[in-house]
């Protein structure tokens, strides 16, 4: 668990930031092997969610044309050092992880 | 022998309620179903018809898009997306030359700051635009170049 995601969450006054980057090829479904000449399936995270103490704060849509190896930020109000952060992301093929972090102060 | 199975057939049934009690207890988050149709769209017109219901949108000052003016590597182009719109729902990012344009959308809640970063693929050069649902209903937008020197689409 948590092995895909780096996440990072830090709190600078009141707002807290969250970043992450998750290790992911990201295939569109239109690139060719280079030495095949084949298509490399598409494989692709599509969604992404971000929960505060198990309350969803940001959810999101993606489609293969995220970068690979995604990186996010992203902020919100309302949370305290200490608090935990999770994200969690599920690709096309049903793959998934998550990891969780606490808020730094 | 038929107590054996009986058995055997009891403990299945039992792991199985207790696997869907854990279920209950901690309940995935809900979330829409991926839009298919929005993310295979071939053009903006689409994308946003089958993401917001309607092709339109409101051009809007109030949405800034930091993009590189020129990117070297268009396979990772660093995009962020912020508004002074009241109560932002939405944040898409819609690259107008992908063929298939929409890259993301971002949903955020009462807590959010409406701010949004991430990297993006780019084939050639294009306008990256962000598609902003306000708390008014209503989608704006904002649109920005960036030139693209090799594209990140390809093989």
């Amino acid at each position: 668990m948590g092995n895909s995601i780096k996440l990072r969450a830090t709190l600078d006054g009141t707002t807290t930031e969250v970043k992450a980057i998750i290790k992911h090829s990201m295939e569109t479904g239109l690139r060719k092997d280079s030495k095949t000449g084949e298509l490399v399936p598409a494989h692709f995270i599509q969604e992404v969610v971000c929960e505060l103490n198990g309350k969803p704060v940001m959810t999101a849509e993606w489609g293969g044309a995220v970068s690979a190896n995604p990186y996010i930020s992203f902020q919100f109000e309302g949370a305290k050092a200490g608090d935990s952060v999770t994200l969690s992301w599920k690709d096309n093929k049903d793959g998934s992880d998550s990891a969780e972090t606490q808020i730094k102060g | 022998m038929k107590r054996r199975v009986f058995l055997k057939g009891g403990l299945a049934t039992s792991t199985l309620a207790i696997a869907m009690g854990a279920g209950l207890i901690a309940p995935r988050v809900l979330l829409a179903a991926w839009p298919k149709d929005a993310f295979e769209a071939k053009n903006v017109q689409d994308a946003l018809k089958n993401l917001y219901g309607g092709d339109l949108t409101e051009p809007s000052d109030k949405i800034s898009i930091k993009v590189p003016e020129i990117a070297e590597n268009g396979g990772q182009v660093p995009v962020t997306v912020s508004s002074t719109l009241d109560k932002v729902q939405t944040i898409s990012i819609i690259v107008e030359k992908n063929g298939t344009p929409l890259a993301a959308s971002f949903h955020l809640t009462d807590a959010s700051l409406p701010t949004i970063s991430t990297r993006i693929k780019m084939g050639q050069t294009s306008n990256v635009i962000a598609a902003v649902k306000a708390g008014d209903g209503k989608v704006y937008s904002a649109r920005k170049e960036v030139k693209v020197t090799i594209g990140g689409c390809g093989g």
